[in-house]
């Protein structure tokens, strides 16, 4: 009791406030050169930010113990809500992905990110009565089950990361090697069923283009060698803040949001990609720092899924904008305009604070 | 040893798993760096070079085609402003909605847009294509009220070129048309083409076109992605081309086409001093605008397949037998060989060859008498140029001929003059596969037979007449002028040669002949003397289109059009000071002295008179000669 009567702010993990403060500062800059020195917009993401900071400040204050209780509802509740997604997307026209309650619009796949992590490391620590492999297949099977949903909305992207959230937590607890590589194969095997009946024709069009994207500059592939062509442009040590063609004369699409790591990339050159990682690191080390000094499992699992999904985020972003993965829309965290995304993190962050707290109150 | 362990999770395995899972996260951050520095190490050039190449743009300027002036400096072909609509295919978003809706904005046919599909398929999508041309003060104010609804459409102001005489000038100053795949020869020499959309396709714009296309200048430009420019960085200006004036006087064309009207055929009028050609007329004719920029299928098809072959350039295209408009010059062939001029033959009406009964008739059918060379130019006699033909034999007539360009390209500057014909022995061997008949010597004396003439070479043979030997070339660009100096670049001086008769009288005898076919009492064109100011030399000529049986009479009202005779003239004026010399074809028109030299009469009179305000009115020429 008394540590918390201390101040109001020791609860915050600082290592991660002062990363997380970095990567903002560094994504207003950018943002400012990409909107086009659009005041506007930097404002509406400051906003953004403030009502996601106070969210991450709120949640680092939930007892680990509270959330591992709620996992198995709060998982639910983002299945049936992505269900009812789908079925008001197929009524709908095209892709649906969002709730619209009026006063708020949210997507439920973005619960998933913190969910899927959660109940995986739930269901690997808390039902003592199954066998391991029971518990391992469920775990599977709660991974599986929502990444389908999300690739029928669809949201390439994001299953992605769900499905990269989960897995880690299943690779923590410990599952054999032996166990890994079935799983691989498995999912090796269903590869071909997934694109022959789950893809839709735009996604498997981008990962074609993503194998070889000067086939079609002017079409498809367009995204991806714009952008490549802005960071290769960008040298060692870039063209300068403000100065970047491609995104001042708007050759790169989406550049306040999916791409705006090309315009780091043209602007700050090589340097800015270094100290950019150099940042995201620090963030997903001391994630891994808290997942190991803290005591309980649940919490080790997941703050090792939460940093990891961070980490996913940063690798598929960056990959796809370079040209290396496919254009599956994943935002760069902290730095793409949008809030979404940003909400998601902070929660996860606030977590981490949450577990970090624990660790300073031994 | 025992491990520690939690709900079955080892706690060892788990810390390691941690380990590795930050040992992948290297790895794939190593990857993303190695990505990144490979873009931006070892791609650095190319990706620099490609997002130079992105956003800097070259952009032609396009120059502006030379003018044509005639010798009065009337302009015959210059650029007018125009409104263009122009589409980016690529900046489109639904090609089909804008057609539908801008065909109701500014009017589409069906064949614009027929025309602009294949044009789509066939180009790359970033090219730009001409949507429409020409549009109306109307059409532009509706189109710019609406223009926000169609990106990727653009209203472009331009340049179009225009005839203002129009049908007058088509056949020889021609027109341009847009450069279509036949012309890339021409046009894939380096930049020369840059911007420019048009190219001369006939007449002199063809000719010429090298002098009067200009050459493209350069803009270059930083341009977004959506192709809008953001700012000019450095400007090269094109060079207009250059100011062609011709020797035509477009009033005597004028006069030219007017005198033609409801004839087919032609009239070339030269200064014989200079061989700048004074009017090149060709009738009839047809509207050079219309093929600017492109001219509809159906328009097209009408004028070609026309009986009245409009598209066809009678002046330099059309060969004919020049018929009795030689004599002149047969016997100035004779006279080279001895054969003088006041020699007398005796005309009965006809002519036959030793040894053969076949019957040469003269247009008189009661004959000429006795008659010697004066005489038979003044009346046309044709037994006297049977006779003439006969004895000179038709290798020493070819040859002579020939010293005078007959069966040769007069070296006009227009593209695709005939050569006509000057038959001769080895001549029908090739061609006909059949030896010289001594009947075809008879023929050939009157200009009939197999002897063929452009008006052009009929008005530069004249031309020749009245210089008294002197040779010219017929041209008809004068000079060019650098329009942005002012100065004449250069005088345009084509090849003069002397052709050296025996005795200069010569040309003076015939020279004479010719006054008296005009002015002499029994002259076959004394009905176009009549108020004359000033002495002329001519020659009529009625050639045959069809041959007429032998005993049978050739009666003009008889025979279908097309088969009547072709009437020509040829002269030149005033006798001792010559301004102009003429030639004029009447196809099927009948009698030279009736149909042809009236006309020539008329243009003589009007660029002697008007043109040059030459003679005071009231001084007539009185008739001499012999009765």
């Amino acid at each position: 009791m008394d540590t918390e009567q201390k101040s109001a702010l020791s609860t915050l993990d600082y290592p991660l406030l002062t990363g997380i403060l970095l990567v903002c500062s560094l994504g207003l800059i950018t943002l400012y050169s990409a909107s086009g020195e659009n005041v506007d917009m930097l404002i509406r993401h400051s906003g953004r930010l403030a009502i996601a900071f106070i969210l991450m400040y709120i949640v680092s204050h939930i007892q680990i113990s509270m959330l591992s209780n709620m996992s198995l509802y709060l998982y639910s509740v983002g299945i049936v809500l992505l269900i009812v997604v789908l079925i008001f997307g197929s009524i709908g026209k095209g892709a649906q992905r969002w709730i619209d309650f009026g006063f708020l619009r949210f997507q439920p796949s973005e619960i998933m990110k913190i969910t899927v992590p959660m109940m995986a490391a739930w269901i690997m620590t808390h039902n003592p009565v199954m066998s391991r492999r029971a518990r391992i297949l469920l775990a599977v099977l709660s991974i599986v089950v929502p990444c389908v949903l999300i690739i029928l909305q669809p949201d390439l992207g994001t299953a992605l990361l769900i499905a990269a959230s989960g897995s880690i937590v299943i690779f923590l607890a410990g599952i054999r090697w032996k166990t890994i590589l079935a799983l691989l194969v498995a999912g090796a095997l269903s590869a071909p069923l997934v694109w022959g009946m789950v893809l839709y024709d735009y996604q498997k069009e981008r990962i074609l283009t993503m194998l070889d994207p000067w086939s079609d500059p002017l079409g498809a592939g367009y995204h991806a060698v714009q952008s490549m062509i802005a960071i290769g442009s960008g040298g060692i040590t870039g063209k300068g803040w403000l100065s970047g063609t491609q995104s001042r004369l708007e050759f790169i699409p989406e550049r306040s949001t999916d791409f705006i790591f090309s315009v780091m990339g043209e602007e700050f050159g090589l340097w800015g990609f270094i100290l950019l990682m150099l940042i995201y690191l620090l963030l997903v080390v001391r994630g891994f720092w808290i997942g190991i000094s803290v005591q309980d499992t649940y919490s080790k699992l997941l703050a090792g899924g939460l940093s990891f999904t961070f980490f996913a985020y940063v690798f598929v972003n960056i990959g796809m904008v370079s040209g290396i993965l496919p254009v599956v829309g994943v935002p760069l965290p902290f730095i793409s305009y949008g809030g979404t995304s940003m909400v998601t993190l902070m929660v996860g962050f606030g977590i981490l604070m949450s577990m970090s707290k624990r660790i300073k109150s031994y | 040893m025992r491990r520690p362990r939690e709900n079955g999770i080892d706690q060892y395995v788990l810390e390691r798993r941690f380990m590795l899972s930050l040992v992948f996260i290297a790895v794939l951050s190593f990857v993303l760096f190695v990505r990144v520095a490979y873009l931006q190490i070892a791609q650095y050039d190319r990706f620099e070079l490609l997002s130079q190449e992105n956003h800097i743009d070259r952009i032609p300027l396009e120059p502006v085609r030379g003018l044509i002036l005639d010798r009065n400096e009337e302009i015959l072909a210059h650029n007018v402003q125009v409104f263009n609509l122009e589409i980016l295919p690529d900046r489109v978003p639904d090609m089909d909605r804008y057609l539908q809706e801008l065909s109701h904005l500014v009017e589409f046919t069906r064949e614009d847009m027929k025309e602009l599909k294949t044009a789509l398929k066939s180009r790359p999508s970033f090219e730009r294509q001409t949507l429409k041309t020409n549009l109306t003060d109307e059409q532009v104010a509706v189109f710019s009220v609406n223009q926000h609804r169609f990106p990727g459409v653009e209203l472009k102001v331009g340049f179009q070129r225009d005839y203002p005489y129009g049908d007058l000038t088509a056949h020889i100053v021609g027109y341009v048309g847009r450069i279509s795949p036949d012309d890339r020869e021409l046009v894939n020499e380096q930049g020369e083409y840059d911007g420019i959309s048009h190219i001369g396709k006939i007449g002199i714009e063809s000719q010429y076109e090298k002098i009067l296309k200009g050459d493209p200048g350069h803009s270059q430009v930083e341009m977004n992605a959506h192709g809008r420019i953001v700012r000019h960085l450095k400007q090269d200006l094109p060079n207009s081309g250059q100011t062609l004036h011709l020797g035509l006087d477009i009033m005597l064309q004028k006069e030219s086409m007017a005198a033609l009207e409801g004839y087919e055929g032609a009239v070339v009028a030269i200064e014989p001093a200079t061989g700048e050609v004074l009017a090149l007329a060709s009738a009839p004719t047809y509207d050079p605008n219309l093929f600017v920029n492109g001219i509809s299928q159906t328009r097209y098809a009408q004028l070609n397949t026309s009986e009245l072959k409009p598209l066809f350039n009678r002046s330099i295209y059309g060969q004919y037998a020049p018929g009795s408009t030689i004599k002149g010059f047969v016997s100035l062939v004779g006279l080279e060989h001895g054969l003088e001029h006041t020699r007398e033959v005796f005309c009965p009406g006809w002519y036959s060859l030793p040894n053969n009964n076949r019957q040469y008739r003269c247009w008189r059918r009661s004959g000429h008498g006795l008659i010697d060379g004066y005489g038979a130019i003044e009346r046309s006699c044709d037994v006297y140029y049977y006779d003439l033909a006969v004895r000179l034999g038709i290798d020493r007539l070819q040859e002579g001929l020939m010293r005078f360009g007959f069966g040769q390209k007069t070296g006009i500057d227009l593209q695709g003059e005939r050569s006509g014909l000057m038959p001769g022995m080895e001549w029908k061997q090739k061609s006909h596969n059949q030896p010289w008949y001594p009947g075809d010597t008879v023929n050939s004396g009157i200009g009939q037979g197999y002897m063929l003439m452009t008006p052009v070479q009929l008005a530069s043979v004249t031309a020749i007449l009245a210089n008294r030997g002197v040779a010219i070339t017929p041209h008809l660009l004068r000079l060019t002028e650098n329009p942005v100096r002012q100065l004449p670049e250069s005088t345009i001086v084509t090849e003069q040669k002397q052709i050296q008769l025996q005795q200069e009288e010569f040309y003076d005898q015939v020279i004479e002949s010719m006054r008296r076919v005009v002015h002499g009492f029994n002259g076959t064109a004394k009905g176009i003397r009549t108020g004359m100011l000033y002495e002329m030399a001519g020659k009529t000529g009625t050639a045959q289109v069809v041959g007429i049986p032998q005993g049978q009479k050739y009666e003009e009202e008889n025979i279908p059009k097309k088969y009547r005779d072709h009437a020509l003239f040829v002269g030149f004026a005033p006798l001792d000071d010559p301004k102009i010399a003429i030639a004029v074809i009447v196809e099927n028109g009948g009698s030279g002295g009736k149909v042809a030299a009236p006309i020539a009469r008329r243009l003589i009179d009007y660029y002697l008179l008007e043109r040059l305000g030459l003679f005071v009115p009231g001084v007539e020429v009185l008739p001499t000669g012999q009765i």
